[in-house]
């Protein structure tokens, strides 16, 4: 096989790789958008959050010390202990929970029975504060995320496939922690499912998906589907900030992968499981490889920034409900 | 007891479709002017200019022309940074192509140049709709950026890859340039401010402006009764498009004078003019106003009074900021979805009837 094809095989592995990443913000995104009509636009910044939060408790931040020092003229910064991973993790779904409680208290119990767009703008502005709060708690400055994933390329895919060409071919590079992450992704999709099909809050949240009046006719409780149905975004916002941080430190720049997600949600449609993840594969490695064949060498490169947007829309102009949502049927 | 119709007598239809039927509005609205064209420039500076009026003005523009597409036609836009780099690299290829045609002339064609890409972009608006609309513009928005970053043309191949404005003159005084006097800077956007708010305020009212809220309330039912969703749709694209591409224009010609495009215009900018339609009233020329002027101020208020008067670091009066802000739109959402227009009707309608309550 010749170099040039195997290269484009790479470039297609890593663009799945990048498109499970994708995913897995989409996946948040598809959870709160199916159970109440909310299109959650705060989802990467909720990402950001856990990812600062588990940061900040590993590593025995003081919260708000910031606010603290400024108020008080102190000069407090850290504890001085080390919270091991797995306890952190946890701490840090508690505080998902309480933040899906209070999302649910404070902000969308008032907006029942809003129009779509007016609840969009409310997490416009939910993504805002929530970036505020983050930064009041645990300071602006980046962070690394040392829970423990592997780094680097594999050398073990490298060898075993540098065979595969002639003597300019190396092997696949591939990214350890694109592999574990994909890994992530599928046990995170299994347990969803598995969740949404044989628990009964699962099945709870599916009536709920399915029709809201008739689902609190037969006494299921819409507050706490929809605390529970914004706790699970939350595990999902952490799992996707901890691979986004581990992979390029956690930082602002995190929160601005919900919009790339956004044209995931339009190709895979905005109510599909499924439809997100084939999504995500999907603008993962068209993006790749428009750049590998036509942006890099003939547009000056970086096209990754806009390819996304402009395949969702060409996409959506043939089939204006995305690949797997429901068919759009409109009356007067 | 004074604010009222009574005694406020209309003998023609033209004096009864006037914009403001109320004598004590129109009082306002001449004081208004008078002291926004004939008071301000002679007492304006430095600072008042470039931290909060020239600011407020030019995104009053960008607010009527979102508002226009969001507002009344209901089209959700996040590309409003896109478009208002495009007044702004349209402007600049003009002025430094034909230097001896007047500026205003220019700002004016950028307008046009960006009528013309908005109505572009908008042409997908006919197929989808809501949500998928609102991400469909962001293509636009990331593309253009892209775009003024990649092709060297749009810079005329300047190393550090910006654009700055080169001086030009309006009547014998520097306009753009950084040697403008601050009353010029004023004086300009002031003029393009009443213009377009002029042309917005009796475009909406009348037949198209009626079109694009038919289309807005419910686009299947305004179809059935022969509005077409078509010119409806893509008029509405374009005339917002004009008037920010002039606030895009004006924002880099006459507020900062050399712009570098993924920062002036990112999808920040989108947001920031998103919100100031919010908070100010979607559907309203005095809301698009109202929210401009609140969300120029905040900043400026929140600075002063977390590092001037408390003494705290930037910082973290800035992390303050985000908090407020996002407080504030869902606060806004739940408790008036129609913005501080609405609540200056409310007051209104209260005004009417003051002093007896019913």
């Amino acid at each position: 096989m010749s170099a040039d094809f195997l290269y484009g095989i790479e470039v297609i592995i890593n663009g799945l790789m990048a498109g499970v990443l994708y995913a897995l913000v989409a996946l948040g995104f598809v959870l709160i958008y199916k159970a109440s009509g909310i299109f959650n636009y705060a989802q990467g910044v909720m990402a950001l959050f856990s990812a600062l939060t588990l940061a900040g408790i590993m590593s025995g931040q003081v919260p708000f010390a910031h606010l603290i020092n400024a108020i008080f003229g102190t000069d407090i910064h850290y504890f001085g202990w080390n919270v091991p991973v797995l306890a952190a993790i946890i701490l840090t779904l508690i505080v998902m929970v309480i933040f899906a409680w209070g999302v649910q208290r404070f902000v969308f119990r008032h907006l029942v029975g809003q129009e779509p767009i007016i609840l969009f703008m409310a997490t416009i502005g939910l993504a805002y504060f929530l970036e505020g709060v983050g930064d009041l708690m645990w300071g602006s400055d980046i962070k690394t995320l040392a829970v423990g994933l592997p780094q680097g390329g594999s050398l073990w895919v490298e060898e075993a496939t540098a065979g595969l060409g002639g003597d300019d071919f190396f092997g696949f590079f591939i990214d350890k922690l694109d592999m574990v992450a994909t890994v992530v992704a599928i046990i995170l999709v299994a347990g969803l499912i598995a969740f949404s099909q044989y628990t009964k809050q699962g099945r709870a949240m599916r009536a709920v998906a399915d029709d809201h009046q008739a689902a609190l006719s037969v006494g299921i409780s819409l507050n706490f589907i929809w605390i529970l149905v914004w706790s699970l975004a939350g595990l999902v916002a952490l799992v996707a900030g901890i691979m986004w941080g581990a992979k390029s430190g956690v930082q602002f720049s995190l929160s601005l992968i919900a919009l790339k997600a956004l044209p995931v949600l339009m190709l895979g449609g905005f109510t599909s499981i499924p439809g997100a993840i084939v999504g995500g594969l999907i603008i993962g490695v068209g993006e790749k490889l428009f750049e590998y064949l036509i942006g890099a060498p003939y547009l000056g490169g970086a096209t990754e920034n806009w390819f996304a947007y402009v395949l969702a829309l060409l996409f959506l102009v043939f089939r204006p409900q995305g690949l797997f949502g429901e068919r759009i049927i409109e009356r007067v | 007891m004074l604010y009222r119709e009574a005694g406020d007598f209309k003998t023609s239809y033209v004096a009864d479709n006037q914009t403001f039927p109320l004598k004590l509005d129109r009082i306002g609205f001449w004081v208004t002017m008078a002291v926004a064209w004939l008071v301000i420039p002679f007492v304006i500076n430095d600072y008042w200019a470039s931290s909060l009026l020239v600011p407020f003005l030019i995104y009053a523009i960008a607010a009527i022309g979102l508002n226009i597409l969001t507002g009344y036609c209901g089209q959700v836009s996040l590309g409003t940074g896109g478009f208002m780099a495009v007044g702004a690299y349209a402007c600049y290829k003009l002025m430094t192509s034909f230097p001896d045609v007047n500026i205003m002339i220019h700002i004016v064609l950028a307008g046009g140049i960006t009528a013309v890409v908005g109505a572009a972009f908008g042409l997908p608006s006919l197929r989808i709709k809501g949500f998928y609309l609102a991400v469909a513009t962001l293509a636009a928005q990331f593309f253009l950026v892209w775009l003024f970053n990649k092709v060297s043309w749009f810079y005329n191949y300047s190393a550090s890859g910006q654009i700055s404005a080169p001086e030009r003159l309006v009547a014998g005084v520097a306009v753009t340039g950084p040697s403008t006097p601050a009353w010029a800077q004023y004086l300009i956007c002031l003029f393009f401010v009443t213009v377009c708010a002029i042309i917005a305020r009796n475009l909406t009212r009348g037949t198209i402006g009626r079109s694009w809220m038919a289309i807005r309330d419910m686009d299947i039912a305004a179809e059935i009764i022969g509005v077409n969703p078509l010119k409806a749709k893509l008029t509405a694209f374009a005339v917002s498009s004009f008037f920010v591409g002039i606030a895009g224009a004006l924002f880099f010609a006459v507020y900062l004078g050399a712009v570098e495009v993924g920062e002036a215009f990112g999808i920040q900018k989108s947001f920031l003019v998103l919100f100031m339609i919010i908070i100010g009233g979607l559907g309203s020329i005095f809301g698009s106003f109202a929210g401009a002027a609140f969300l120029v101020l905040l900043p400026v208020a929140l600075k002063w009074l977390g590092v001037d008067v408390m003494g705290w670091p930037t910082d973290l009066v800035a992390h303050f900021q985000l908090v407020i802000v996002g407080a504030l739109i869902m606060f806004f959402l739940i408790k008036e979805p129609h913005g501080l227009a609405q609540l200056w009707r409310l007051t209104k309608e209260k005004l009417r009837l003051w002093p007896f309550p019913h």
